[in-house]
């Protein structure tokens, strides 16, 4: 009764296939970002230094640290997250917990996802047309966050509405039938079981906002500007357009320097990533249903 | 005695042996779902601490006037109701203040619902949304419901364990508790015991006895002889139809008006 049969074996061999096929896809997927790091890692490590992340650029950028671009772009990314998550967030629980389901909505809907498909160089003058003349804000951290978070705002708000649908409905009208509000309901019971999502949100446009290049180039990044801003006015440099620099636009800078840029780039992207994740899983361990 | 389902007379010379007003008074009520007939011309009086149970088959829009009395239709797209379900003399369909309503009103679906939060707060969570703020009147308001619900002695020494960790027998009392906190005068109990076991489902049956005292209960439910345990009165519902409403014991002794309530009853079909 429990001999293997010419099917069983074929069934478990093309088991075993799929399996392996769908593993070396896997492989696939990872082996970019180990070689990326690796390469970063061999060629940059030699570069980082106290000098490097606490210095100024000199020698025409051949030489010195990265100082000013480093809390640039803290300011930028400070600055975009500041104002694109809460209106990402209240947009998506309007759209999640309010709206209507009626043909605004969806078209609502689609804006967003439209939105996140917009060419970065498109916000880019959408940036300078708007926030760096319209509004007079000029070349500026604040021009250039804004901007950012234009750009980002539909990450946040997809990611924050699909972290709010994950919410059982059934959870939302047990609350609304002891006669609790909306509100209440959202307070209670819809934001306390969604927040890890939306913060899932909140880490991908860190991600984003710090390794942009093309919004900020234009609309507040500095080429090279050997002073920390003092406030939102203020140009700055960055990390991105640091890289860019120096690899393209600056003769005989030696080759340890760029590799260092990107990977002080990527690993300050991995910290602030891991202190979301870190705090994205305990919130989940007291996840309750 | 036999009311009749169609029957429009005013409820105190209809029923003037119960000797109470009616809570709900359901006059030519039709429910739509996007157009869709679930319930047609429905009336009939539920009146004052009795226990009211709906039998019918499933799909005969039983759910559907527990979701219409509740202003449900508020967030069921595509629901609508028209004529009139009057709570307390007021038309609910016309009523402003829906969260007083609800308040009112609790609710127990098929399948329990513990929120994602501890046992404590599940059953202090209305008390808090309508503002009572003390520990003292809160750990008075849990114990009290948990006990009325057949629930505290089970719970009392994990009280601030998840809500939703319970078994589903405990949770669907979880949600009774939860459904008297409210101080509802009304609780609609939709097929409570399609997910408990049966021995649970008869301790529910005793609380629900005991609370006819408090307050009224309509009780939605596809085992007959649950309504005949249980209820003072039973409306029958057959394919939106209200095909009769009578005495519970009336129904049983096959005093009715129409052969497909007794074909039901007896277990003939549906």
């Amino acid at each position: 009764m429990f001999q293997r049969t010419a099917v069983n074996e074929r069934n478990t061999r093309v088991q075993m296939l799929v399996r392996l096929l769908f593993g070396m896809m896997t492989a696939l997927l990872v082996l970019p970002v180990l070689i990326i790091l690796g390469l970063l890692i061999h060629r940059g490590g030699p570069a980082l230094s106290m000098e490097f992340l606490f210095d100024e650029p000199s020698n025409g950028m051949t030489a010195g640290g990265i100082m000013p671009a480093l809390v640039g772009t803290v300011w930028l990314v400070a600055v975009a997250l500041i104002a694109s998550v809460p209106i990402g967030v209240a947009a998506a629980l309007y759209l999640s917990e309010y709206a209507k389901d009626n043909w605004l909505t969806r078209a609502i809907n689609l804006a967003v996802i439209n939105l996140a498909g917009v060419p970065s160089i498109v916000h880019a003058l959408f940036g300078v047309g708007a926030f760096v003349l319209f509004f007079k804000f000029g070349t500026s951290i604040l021009a250039a966050s804004l901007t950012l978070a234009v750009m980002t705002l539909p990450v946040v708000i997809v990611a924050t509405r699909e972290s709010l649908q994950a919410v059982p409905q059934a959870f939302r009208e047990a609350c609304w039938n002891m006669g609790a509000t909306r509100w209440q309901t959202i307070r209670k019971v819809v934001l306390p079981n969604s927040i890890s999502g939306i913060l899932t949100g909140v880490i991908l446009e860190v991600s984003r906002t710090a390794g942009e290049t093309a919004p900020i180039m234009f609309t507040g990044a500095a080429f090279f500007l050997p002073f920390l801003p003092e406030s939102v006015y203020d140009q700055t440099m960055a990390l991105s357009l640091h890289l860019y620099v120096v690899t393209t636009q600056v003769p005989n800078v030696p080759e340890h320097l760029p590799y260092g840029v990107a990977l002080v780039l990527i690993l300050m992207v991995l910290a602030l990533n891991a202190v979301s994740i870190g705090f994205r899983t305990w919130l989940r361990g007291r996840k309750k249903w | 005695m036999v009311s009749s389902a169609t029957d429009v007379r005013p409820t105190r010379s209809e029923a003037p042996e119960y000797g109470v007003r009616p809570l709900v008074r359901v006059r030519d009520l039709t429910i739509r779902y996007d157009d869709e007939p679930a319930l047609a011309n429905v009336t009939f009086d539920i009146h004052e601490h009795e226990i009211f149970g709906i039998i019918g088959p499933a799909g005969s829009g039983k759910t559907s006037f527990l979701r219409a009395l509740n202003r449900m239709d508020e967030f069921t797209p595509a629901m609508e109701f028209d004529g009139r379900i009057e709570f307390d003399g007021h038309d609910v369909r016309h009523m402003r203040n829906l969260y007083a309503l609800r308040r009112r009103i609790g609710v127990v679906f098929p399948l329990p619902v513990g929120l994602p939060m501890t046992v404590y707060d599940n059953v202090a969570l209305s008390p808090r949304l309508s503002g009572v703020r003390k520990k003292a009147e809160l750990d008075e308001i849990v114990e009290r419901c948990l006990t009325r619900a057949a629930l505290w002695d089970e719970v009392k020494d994990r009280l601030h364990a998840l809500g939703s960790l319970l078994s589903g027998g405990q949770q669907q009392r979880l949600t009774i508790a939860r459904a008297l906190s409210q101080e509802p005068d009304l609780l609609l109990l939709d097929e409570f015991s399609i997910a408990v076991d049966p021995v649970t489902t008869m301790r529910i049956e005793d609380v629900l006895k005991e609370l006819r005292d408090e307050l009224t209960i309509v009780l939605v439910t596809n085992l007959v002889q649950q309504a005949r345990r249980l209820a003072d009165r039973t409306a029958f519902f057959l394919m939106g139809e209200c095909v009769e409403v009578a005495e519970t014991e009336a129904l049983f002794t096959g005093e009715v008006r129409e052969q497909r309530t007794r074909d039901y009853v007896e277990g003939r079909f549906g």
